[in-house]
C-alpha cells in the first residue's frame, strides 16, 4: 500500500469519524435544544436524562476520537484548523463544559436557581454547539480565508450567510433527531410534546437542507468533484430522499424508521461535504494554491500505517460494545421510574 | 519573552494543572470502587454494594469534570500550541489517539452503563462495567505519558521533510522515560484517591456515622496507600534518576548542583542562588548521598550547570523547591499511612481522634504533591518543549493577544464556576453519607433517601 493510498483511506476515516460523532450527538444536542420545552417537572427531565444518559459521554468520545484522528493523520491540517478557528474552537469548548456539567449537575441540589441555571446550561449549550459546528463545517465547504502568508480571517469572516445557513442546518437537523430520540426512548406526555415538535421541525429541517443545497451549487465549488465523476451524485440525491423519507415516516408516525432516516441524512449530508472537499482538507476561498491537500498533511507512511492498524482493530470493537449497551437500555423510559442524575 | 508566548504558556500551565486537579482522584478513586464491586460479588454482602455507590457518587461528579478539562488539553495542542503540533505531530498525534480509541471509550462507555444500569444489572455486570471503567482510566494514563515522555526523551524519530517523523513506533511505546513516569503517576494516583476515601470516612468516624461503613472504606482507603505510598519513594526515586540521567539540565535543577562534582553531598537545607550560580545555604550535609541517589555509586559523576549553557537551563529556585516539596509530602504520607495503619491493628482508629482529624486536614496535601512532581517534569524541561529538539518559544500558535487573553479569561472564569461547583457538591454528597437502604423480599435493593 502506498502512501498516498493509506492517505486517502484515512482522509475517508477522518471524515467517517466526525461523521459519526455527528450522527451520535445529534440525538444528544437536539434532546439538549428541545429539554426545556418537553419536559415540564422533574420527572419529565429525569425522563430526558435517561434518555441521553448512558450513552451520551460514550458519543463526545467520537469528538475526540475525531480530533485526535486529525492530529494523528494529518498533523498540519490539526494545527491550523484549530489555530486558524482559534475563537470558535474554544467557544465550542466552552459550550462543551457546560453540556455536561448542565445535563449531569442539574438534579445534584435542589435549589431552583442551581436547578434552573443548569438547566439552561445544558439548553443553551447544546444550541451553540449545533450552530457553531455546522457555521465550522459550512466554512470547511465553503472555504477559508487562506492567503499567501496565512489565516486572514476572523470569527466574524466565518458567519456570512452560508456559514449561518450550515449552523441552521445543524441545528434543525439534531432538533429532529433528538425530538425522534426521545419518542424512541420515553413514554408520557414528553414523547408525546416530542412528537408535536418533531412534525414542524422536520418539515424546517428538510427546507434547510435543501436551500443549503443550492447555496453550496451556487456560492462554493464543493460540487465541482461531483461535476467530474457523475456517480458521486448519488450520495446527495441519498441525502435529499432520505430527508424526504424522514419527513414522511414522521408524519406517519413510524418513528423508529424516520430516525433511522435522520442519521441517514446527516451521514450522507456529511459525506457530501466531504467527498466534495477532496482533496483538500483547509481549502481556501482566496485561491486554490493556498488550500492544504491531505497529501501535503498526511503523516508519514509508517504512522499512517500503524494508526490504520489500529483503528481496524478498535474501531470495530468499540462500536461492537456501544452497540451492546444500547442493548442494555433499550426499555422505554417511564414518567414513574425514571431517576435521571441524582 | 513576547506577550502572546508567556499568556500562552500560562493558559497551559492553568489548564494542565487544573485538569489534574481531577484525573488523580478518577485513577485513584475507580480501583477502590472496582474491588468493592468485586467484594460485593464475591460476598453479595450489600454493604459492598452500598460502598460501590456512595463512593461512585462521588467518583461521577469527580469524573465529568475530568472529562471536560481533558477536552480543552486535546484542544489546546492545536489552538495554541500549533507549531509544535506541525512539527512534532507525526509522532505526537497517535498516542493521543489511541488514547481516545482504547481508553477514553472504553472509560466513558462503561461509565454510562454503571451509572444508569447499576441499579438494573447483576453484581458481576457492575463489576465487570466498574473494572472497565478502571481499566480505560488507568490506559488513558499510559497513552498521555507515553505521548509526554517523548516530549522528554524523544526517541524513535528522524528529521524529514521539515518536521520530526516516526521512524521506530516500538521505541515510542517502550520508551522507558514514559514507562517511569506512567508507574509513579498511576501510584501516586492511588495515594489521591486513598486519602480521599481515607478523609471522607474520618469525616464520618469522627462523628460516629454509618460506623460500619466508613471504617471498612478507611480500611480501603489505608491499604491502597499504605502500598502505594511505601512503594512511591522507591519508584519516583528510579524515575528521578532516569530523568536525570537523560535530561543533564533537569538533573542539575533537581538539586541545585551548579558545579559537576563526583562523590557530590546531599545538603537537607539547601538555598540555591541561580542568579549567582551557587547555593546560599547549604546546611546537615551528608557527604555523598548526592551522588549516590543521582548515580548509585557514593562516587559516581553528576553533572552540575557549569556543563550547560544559560539558555538551556529551567528555572532553578521552581523546580528545586517544587521537587523537595513533593518529597517531603511523600515521606510524611509514608509515615502517616504506616501510623494509620498500626492504629487500625491495634483497633484503636476510632478513638484516635487526632489521627483522624490529621487525615482529615491532609486530603489537599497529595493533590499539591501530585502537581508539584508535574512542575518538576515540565518546567523542568524548559526552555525545551521537546528536550533538545524544540524549544516552547518556538512552538506557540500565530494567533493574536487579544485572542489568547479573552481564551485565557474565559478559561478561568469557566473553570472557577466549575471548580466552585464541583467542591459545593463533593462536600455536600460526602457529608450527606451512603443513602439508607432497605432490602427487598427480591433481593434488591431499594433506595430510601
Amino acid at each position: 500500500m502506498s502512501h498516498e493510498t493509506v492517505a486517502i483511506i484515512w482522509f475517508g476515516l477522518w471524515g467517517l469519524i466526525w461523521t459519526v460523532y455527528f450522527v451520535l450527538d445529534g440525538y444528544t444536542l437536539g434532546t439538549g435544544m428541545l429539554f426545556p420545552f418537553l419536559a415540564k417537572n422533574r420527572q419529565e427531565r429525569n425522563q430526558l436524562q435517561e434518555a441521553v444518559g448512558p450513552f451520551w459521554g460514550g458519543n463526545e468520545v467520537w469528538l475526540i476520537t475525531a480530533g485526535g484522528a486529525t492530529f494523528a493523520a494529518f498533523p498540519a491540517v490539526y494545527a491550523d484548523l484549530f489555530s486558524f478557528l482559534y475563537t470558535p474552537m474554544m467557544l465550542i469548548l466552552f459550550a462543551l463544559f457546560f453540556r455536561a456539567a448542565g445535563l449531569e449537575f442539574m438534579h445534584k441540589d435542589d435549589s431552583p436557581i442551581w436547578q434552573k441555571s443548569w438547566k439552561w446550561a445544558f439548553t443553551i449549550s447544546s444550541f451553540a454547539l449545533a450552530l457553531l459546528f455546522g457555521v465550522a463545517f459550512a466554512n470547511l465547504f465553503y472555504g477559508l480565508k487562506i492567503g499567501p502568508s496565512g489565516y486572514e480571517g476572523t470569527f466574524f469572516s466565518l458567519l456570512h450567510p452560508y456559514g449561518l445557513l450550515g449552523g441552521l442546518v445543524f441545528m434543525s437537523l439534531f432538533i429532529v433527531s433528538g425530538a425522534l430520540w426521545v419518542m424512541l426512548k420515553t413514554v408520557g406526555e414528553v414523547a408525546e410534546r416530542a412528537y408535536t415538535v418533531a412534525r414542524p421541525s422536520a418539515v424546517v429541517a428538510v427546507v434547510t437542507l435543501s436551500i443549503f443545497f443550492v447555496a453550496t451549487s451556487n456560492r462554493t465549488s464543493l460540487l465541482n468533484n461531483f461535476t467530474k465523476f457523475p456517480i458521486l451524485w448519488i450520495i446527495p440525491a441519498l441525502a435529499f430522499v432520505c430527508a424526504l423519507l424522514m419527513l414522511l415516516f414522521v408524519w406517519q408516525k413510524r418513528i423508529g424508521l424516520a430516525f433511522t432516516n435522520i442519521c441517514l441524512t446527516i451521514f450522507t449530508l456529511m459525506a457530501t461535504g466531504f467527498i466534495g472537499m477532496f482533496p483538500n482538507m483547509l481549502p481556501s476561498r482566496i485561491n486554490d494554491e493556498y488550500s492544504t491537500t491531505l497529501f501535503e498533511a498526511a503523516g508519514s507512511e509508517l504512522n499512517l500505517k500503524i494508526m490504520l492498524g489500529v483503528a481496524i482493530v478498535m474501531v470495530p470493537i468499540v462500536v461492537g460494545y456501544q452497540l451492546w449497551s444500547y442493548k442494555l437500555f433499550k426499555e422505554k423510559i417511564t414518567k414513574e421510574t425514571a431517576k435521571g442524575y441524582q | 519573552m513576547s506577550d502572546v508566548l508567556l499568556l500562552s504558556r500560562f493558559q497551559f500551565a492553568i489548564t494542565v494543572f487544573y485538569h489534574f486537579l481531577f484525573v488523580p482522584l478518577t485513577i485513584g478513586l475507580i480501583v477502590l470502587i472496582a474491588w468493592m464491586e468485586t467484594q460485593h460479588v464475591r460476598t453479595k454482602n450489600p454493604l459492598y454494594r452500598q460502598m460501590a455507590d456512595f463512593w461512585g457518587k462521588l467518583f461521577a461528579i469527580n469524573f465529568v469534570l475530568g472529562v471536560v478539562t481533558g477536552i480543552t488539553m486535546e484542544f489546546q495542542f492545536g489552538t495554541n500550541w500549533s507549531e509544535y503540533s506541525k512539527y512534532m505531530g507525526d509522532i505526537f498525534g497517535s498516542p493521543l489517539a489511541i488514547e481516545a480509541l482504547v481508553a477514553f471509550f472504553l472509560e466513558s462507555t462503561f461509565m454510562g452503563i454503571w451509572l444508569f444500569g447499576k441499579d438494573k444489572i447483576s453484581p458481576k455486570l457492575r463489576a465487570f462495567s466498574i473494572w472497565m471503567v478502571a481499566l480505560g482510566t488507568n490506559i488513558s494514563a499510559l497513552w498521555i505519558i507515553t505521548a509526554n515522555g517523548f516530549m522528554q526523551n524523544p526517541v524513535g524519530y528522524i528529521e524529514r521533510n521539515g518536521r520530526i517523523e516516526l521512524q521506530n513506533f516500538w521505541e515510542v511505546v517502550t520508551n522507558p522515560y514514559a514507562w517511569h513516569m506512567f508507574v509513579h503517576t498511576v501510584v501516586s494516583c492511588y495515594i489521591v484517591g486513598a486519602f480521599f476515601v481515607m478523609a471522607v470516612s474520618a469525616w464520618h468516624l469522627l462523628r460516629k456515622q454509618h460506623v460500619e461503613f466508613f471504617k471498612k472504606s478507611f480500611k480501603y482507603g489505608l491499604i491502597l496507600g499504605l502500598i502505594a505510598a511505601t512503594a512511591t519513594p522507591f519508584i519516583g526515586h528510579k524515575s528521578a534518576s532516569f530523568a536525570a540521567k537523560m535530561q543533564p539540565a533537569k538533573g542539575a535543577a533537581l538539586e541545585a548542583v551548579w558545579e559537576t562534582k563526583e562523590s557530590l553531598p546531599f545538603h537537607i537545607i539547601q538555598i540555591p542562588d541561580p542568579e549567582n550560580e551557587r547555593n546560599i545555604v547549604e546546611f546537615l550535609t551528608i557527604p555523598k548521598l548526592g551522588s549516590y541517589f543521582y548515580t548509585h555509586s557514593f562516587d559516581g559523576k553528576v553533572v552540575g550547570f557549569d556543563q550547560i549553557p544559560k539558555d538551556e537551563r529551567p528555572n532553578v529556585n521552581i523546580v528545586f523547591y517544587s521537587f523537595r516539596l513533593m518529597v517531603a509530602l511523600g515521606l510524611y504520607f509514608v509515615a502517616l499511612f504506616w501510623y494509620g495503619f498500626y492504629l487500625y491493628r491495634k483497633n484503636k482508629l476510632l478513638e484516635s481522634r487526632r489521627f483522624l482529624k490529621l487525615v482529615m486536614y491532609s486530603v489537599l496535601l497529595p493533590y499539591v504533591a501530585i502537581n508539584a512532581g508535574w512542575v518538576v517534569a515540565e518546567v523542568g524541561r524548559q526552555p525545551w518543549t521537546v528536550y533538545g529538539l524544540m524549544r516552547t518559544a518556538e512552538a506557540v500558535s500565530p494567533i493574536s493577544l487579544s485572542q489568547i487573553i479573552f481564551s485565557l479569561v474565559s478559561l478561568v472564569l469557566f473553570y472557577t464556576i466549575l471548580l466552585i461547583a464541583d467542591v459545593y457538591l463533593m462536600l455536600k454528597y460526602a457529608k450527606k453519607g451512603p443513602y439508607t437502604s432497605t432490602a427487598t423480599k427480591g433481593g434488591e435493593v431499594q433506595h430510601v433517601s
